[in-house]
């Protein structure tokens, strides 16, 4: 499993990389997003995996899964859906108020 | 424990929510509303700075959780200074805004400001990464607001490359957090400090890579480079007040790097060591050099004043990478002046945007108040360049007093002077280029409100008062490096806070 996760994680990273190296606002989105979703399962796998334990801590019980990457890792997910929203629109607005979605800004405006 | 520590983050979050929903289609109340709780909010830091300035650390547990289970707020020196030092930021920025009606450009001005200040106060308050975490996002999402505040097509399309920059920059700060986390199993930075000092050697290299990850994230946020690409293009196509207001914004990266790579990865942690320190100084100069060299080439006003920044956050950063007491308090003194060097610079911009039309470094009509605002024009340069007599020739000088002792002396003075020449030389060529390179106008210029100019000249009014109030300032600085450079005070402070 953890080759799984582990290689899941890498490619979810590598294709956000190259997406967000384009030149065209939507493959950057496309890209960030990749990189959320690689960021987000990484930060789960920091408590370690374990299968079919519970994230309690109580007395006797001695197989638990960490519970505070999952709390931070809901956080994070909330975070970057968020931004991601964020992101879609400005994406928008400069298509619209320029006529296309590159990222460079034109010679002459710099 | 005491309640004020927490009115700066507290305060904002409950004002900017209620301007947005109730006062939004009333500008003068929102107006009243957002100048009161800053106003209120100076106040409460300064209460905070003379609580601080005693030595005492506080700690502010939130919902009584102790450490390290729980968020903890701490006040120190260096937090106390860096609130007071927003809060005052924002005051002045606020008074232009309102005084040159900025705030009637697009909507949600000042709730997105509120949230801003949020974020910037929590970011500086906190004793916890995660929490850092969050209040950086905080900052960051109201950040992107106010940079497209107004709207425009480049504006926009600046506004995408610095957003899509930050989110790479948030996904990089959760790894290192998340390795973090995996090896130490704590996020809260006193303890981590603790679990530093006793790390297996087995996990050092684990963690030397979460902290490299954590200085390139910090680095983003204090445009360094090779990460500095996104400033000068943010900035320069910002609303010029708002990146007057963004001249904090950097320094929350060179904070955060004071923070953790004195208190955490200190010099004395065998795991990191002095690689903070290797891969900070060049990567600094290499910033002056390109700020340095844009100030000589840039076409706009507005991105001169961008690489500027970035030049003065190059020294920030210069004197932060030699890690000593001494070097601390420079670099402290150079963040507040450099600070109000890059708003007041962002504000004359403005007010040359608004009087001129454009902020093109080409021939324009003789413009309204042009002797007014060339004189503002002036003293800002003398600032911005580290000329005597200001402020920023002291913070230049305490910086090259810090590197006598260091071993690549020879390059810091090199590139300090070099540099300050540099920016004497574009100084000077954008200002003759602006108020004397001119032609007759068709019509005679209409002056507008003298409103904004009195507003832009506070900043101005404060870097003269840093140049006089030296000595008060670098004794407090040079307390804030010493508490810095002893972490178990902070470390026992947060860790058996009652």
């Amino acid at each position: 499993m953890e080759l799984l996760v582990a290689s899941a994680i890498g490619v979810l990273t590598a294709a956000g990389v190259y997406l967000i190296l384009r030149l065209r606002a939507f493959p950057v989105i496309l890209g960030t997003a990749m990189l959320s979703y690689a960021v987000n399962v990484f930060l789960f796998s920091a408590g370690r995996l374990t299968i079919n334990a519970p994230p309690i801590l109580q007395k006797g019980v001695e197989t638990y899964a960490d519970p505070l990457p999952q709390a931070l890792v809901l956080t994070a997910i909330v975070i970057s859906f968020g931004m991601t929203a964020v992101v879609v629109m400005i994406a928008l607005g400069a298509f619209l108020e320029t006529g296309d979605d590159a990222i460079d800004i034109p010679e002459e405006d710099k | 424990m005491n309640h004020w520590m927490i009115a700066p983050v507290v305060l904002p979050a409950m004002l900017a929510p209620v301007i947005a929903w109730v006062m939004r289609h009333d500008i003068t109340l929102a107006r009243v509303f957002s100048l009161a709780g800053t106003v209120a909010l100076v106040a409460i830091s300064i209460g905070l700075f003379i609580t601080a300035a005693s030595g005492e650390i506080s700690v502010y547990k939130l919902g009584n959780w102790d450490a390290p289970f729980g968020i903890v707020l701490v006040l120190d020196r260096l937090s106390a200074l860096m609130v007071l030092l927003t809060t005052s930021l924002a005051l002045m920025v606020l008074i232009y805004v309102i005084s040159s009606n900025w705030d009637t450009r697009g909507r949600h001005f000042h709730a997105l400001f509120q949230f801003l200040l949020m974020g910037v106060t929590g970011a500086f308050l906190t004793g916890d990464a995660f929490n850092l975490f969050v209040f950086f996002e905080v900052l960051l999402i109201a950040s992107y607001g106010l940079m497209i505040f107004g709207g425009g097509g480049m504006r926009l399309r600046a506004g995408l490359q610095y957003v899509v920059m930050n989110l790479a920059g948030s996904a990089l700060f959760l790894v290192a957090l998340g390795t973090i986390y995996g090896v130490t199993g704590t996020l809260n930075i006193a303890d981590l400090a603790v679990k530093m000092q006793e790390l297996p050697a087995a996990d050092a290299a684990l963690m030397r890579v979460a902290a490299m990850l954590l200085m390139i994230v910090f680095a983003v946020k204090a445009a360094l480079f090779p990460v500095q690409f996104w400033l000068p293009a943010t900035y320069a196509n910002a609303p010029a007040p708002v990146a007057a207001m963004f001249a904090i914004m950097t320094k929350v990266g060179a904070y955060a790097i004071l923070r953790f790579f004195t208190i955490v990865f200190g010099p004395e942690v065998s795991a990191t060591g002095s690689m903070a320190a290797d891969w900070l100084l060049p990567a600094a100069l290499i910033t002056i050099v390109i700020g340095a060299s844009g100030v000589l080439g840039a076409k706009r006003l507005l991105s001169l004043a961008s690489f500027a920044v970035l030049t003065s956050m190059g020294t920030v950063m210069v004197a932060i990478s030699m890690f000593t007491p001494d070097a601390a308090m420079a670099a402290l003194y150079y963040i507040i002046h450099s600070t109000f060097a890059a708003a007041a610079l962002f504000l004359v911009a403005d007010l040359v945007v608004t009087h001129r039309i454009h902020d093109r470094l080409r021939i324009a009509p003789v413009m309204a108040r042009s002797g007014l605002i060339s004189a503002v024009f002036f003293v800002v340069a003398i600032a911005a360049a580290g000329m005597p007599p200001l402020a920023g020739f002291l913070g230049k000088l305490l910086v090259l007093e810090a590197a006598q002792t260091n071993a690549d002396m020879v390059w810091i003075w090199a590139v300090i002077l070099v540099s300050s020449l540099m920016m004497v030389v574009g100084f000077a060529r954008a200002g003759s280029m602006i108020f004397w390179n001119t032609e007759e106008p068709a019509a005679p210029p209409e002056a507008g409100s003298p409103l904004p100019v009195m507003a832009a000249m506070l900043p101005v009014a404060v870097l003269v008062l840093l140049a006089v109030f030296a000595g008060p300032l670098t004794q407090y600085t040079q307390a804030t490096a010493e508490q810095l450079f002893t972490p178990a005070e902070y470390i026992s402070s947060v860790l058996e806070a009652k």
